[in-house]
């Protein structure tokens, strides 16, 4: 048996009926990792200590013929972005290069009641912020389907390591795609949720009226297991709540899907449109309606998102001012110290971003650039509610390409970020989707979203548990 | 955009070559966001946040912190003195 290509049902059975011991199972991660942390720089950080430690209590239980959760003994990778107390915590950065992180986010703090085996730290985006893994502050990972290809970014780690079989799940987060992108290209499962349903405590803020900590796994059922282990309300994010939705199974058949004309128009290339449409027709073969309808404000999204999330990016990384914890330049004036620190510590997208955000934020332009994109942000949400009152979910590709080469787009940053033009209206509009994998074009996966109501994650994953993967 | 300003409004230093690059990276940035201005809505209620909660608030309490956690915050920190994080003079 190949322990590192379990989902965690299986992982969960076999560790219930003693086929294999959670120190097994967490050794045999361990040693995958260091095979291929190399070729594919998935992971910043292994924490085999923590994971050898976390394991043994589990097969103490289960020794004991204790009862176990479901996630118990289960090796999982959490993106650097994500606090896990004890442990470095880089957010792809060098100006956090040595940072401990002093606690724990709320959802490790979950995680770690219920018993689950943190093996490792995830390789990103500086920050969060790209959409390849190539401004990764230390070094790129690569796309397991074939290593000159960029991965998908910001999570690039914790789906590369999903698709790489080097852990059996693990946590990203998506601020404008930064969960489904690199989830569609490293052909495997990822849930953005509604914002406010799991809490943001102790997760490195990016943006943070857009930022969202999502599950990352090889099944939709994974991904349901996971995101009932971390959602619900969080007295420490006071923007998190609770939504106590019983999940009913969906029935397919009457289930109204809409399809956004907008999200299939020039710029997409014709075979990935192909594959989400096949994927589409599945449905309705089981008996869903399709209908065509219209989000009219789509082609303003890509720039209104770049207003809003570099506008939030500068203020929140105005905290890494060398004084308090991370990189400090030396310098004799606190003004040069400053200016020092951060033009060292930060990378080149991190900087474009904070000096955007900064200018659109300026005296003179904050009506003309921030206070117009919080307008078209309501434009773009109220697309969604129109919608919404005709068809229950929406169905689109995730991205308009396969992965592509690492180098293709890192010189012109506008070509990047049109990688994320299915995505970002989702976030400014605070709804959930899911990506899932729906086949393949010369072995480099392709990427169904499925966009839900706002609350309704649930329901978007029982959908994403219907669809049968074929080529 | 006077990228000296905004440099020094957002704490970040510049080298000479990365100020050209910018200027060059901006005009094409700004041009993909001007997109914005073919759209009117000055009638349109601006969008910050998507969930519908408005001045979500706690009780003002503060919370001492422990011993242990204060030595922790204390460690990240590049200098100290006293127990005190140091920082240069401001005045």
């Amino acid at each position: 048996m190949n322990l590192n290509k379990l989902t965690i049902k299986q992982a969960h059975q076999g560790l219930k009926k003693k086929d294999f011991s959670a120190i097994e199972l967490t050794e045999s991660f361990l040693d995958r990792i260091k095979k291929q942390n190399n070729s594919i720089h998935a992971y910043l950080t292994i924490t085999e200590e923590l994971a050898l430690s976390q394991a043994r209590i589990i097969d103490k239980k289960i020794a004991n013929n204790e009862e176990i959760n479901i996630l118990s003994g289960i090796p999982l990778a959490v993106k650097d972005l994500i606090m896990v107390e004890g442990i470095k915590t880089t957010a792809g950065s060098k100006i956090l290069e040595n940072y401990i992180a002093p606690y724990d986010a709320t959802i490790i703090k979950k995680l770690r009641k219920l018993g689950v085996v943190i093996i490792g730290k995830t390789n990103l985006d500086e920050f969060g912020m790209g959409g390849s893994g190539e401004n990764s502050g230390y070094t790129p990972t690569k796309n397991p389907h074939d290593l000159e290809r960029v991965p998908g970014g910001s999570s690039s780690g914790s789906a590369a390591a999903v698709a790489d079989d080097q852990c059996v799940y693990s946590l990203g987060t998506d601020t404008g795609g930064s969960v489904r992108l690199p989830s569609s290209f490293c052909g495997v499962f990822g849930l953005k949720p509604t914002y406010g349903r799991v809490s943001r405590y102790g997760l490195i803020a990016f943006a943070s009226s857009l930022d969202q900590i999502g599950p990352i796994a090889k099944t939709a059922e994974d991904v349901e297991i996971i995101f009932n282990a971390i959602k619900g309300k969080d007295e420490l994010d006071s923007t998190s709540f609770n939504e106590n939705k019983e999940i009913e199974d969906v029935n397919i058949k009457g289930l109204k899907i809409g399809v956004p004309k907008e999200y299939f128009v020039e710029g997409i290339n014709p075979q990935v449109e192909e594959k989400v449409k096949k994927a589409i027709s599945q449905y309705e073969k089981k008996g869903a309606n399709l209908i065509e309808v219209n989000l009219p404000h789509t082609e303003f999204a890509l720039p209104c998102y770049y207003i809003i999330m570099s506008a939030e990016a500068s203020s929140n990384l105005a905290r890494y001012d060398g004084v308090k914890y991370g990189f400090s330049a030396k310098e004799n004036d606190i003004l040069k110290s400053y200016l020092k620190t951060r033009e060292q510590g930060f990378g080149d997208e991190v900087r474009r971003r904070i000096i955007l955000g900064t200018y659109v934020l300026s005296s003179g332009y904050y009506d003309a650039y921030y206070l117009k994109a919080q307008k078209v942000r309501t434009l773009i949400k109220q697309d969604f509610d129109k919608v919404f009152e005709k068809v229950d979910v929406l169905m689109a590709p995730t991205s308009p390409t396969t992965a592509f080469k690492l180098g293709e787009k890192i010189d012109d940053p506008v070509s990047m970020y049109l990688s994320d033009i299915y995505t970002v209206s989702v976030n400014l509009a605070g709804m959930p989707a899911i990506s899932i994998p729906c086949g393949d074009i010369d072995k480099l996966p392709v990427g169904l979203q499925i966009i839900g109501k706002q609350f309704d994650d649930e329901k978007i994953i029982k959908i994403a548990q219907d669809y049968n993967y074929e080529k | 955009m006077d990228i000296n300003h905004i440099s020094k409004l957002a704490r970040l230093g510049l080298s000479k070559e990365e100020k050209e690059k910018l200027k060059k990276d901006f005009s094409s940035i700004l041009k993909f966001v001007d997109k914005l201005n073919e759209i009117k809505a000055d009638k349109i209620n601006p969008t910050s946040q998507t969930i519908g909660l408005e001045n979500v608030v706690r009780e003002d309490k503060g919370r001492a912190k422990s011993k242990n956690e204060t030595e922790k915050l204390l460690k990240l920190s590049p200098e100290t003195k006293d127990g005190y994080v140091k920082v240069k003079a401001i005045l």
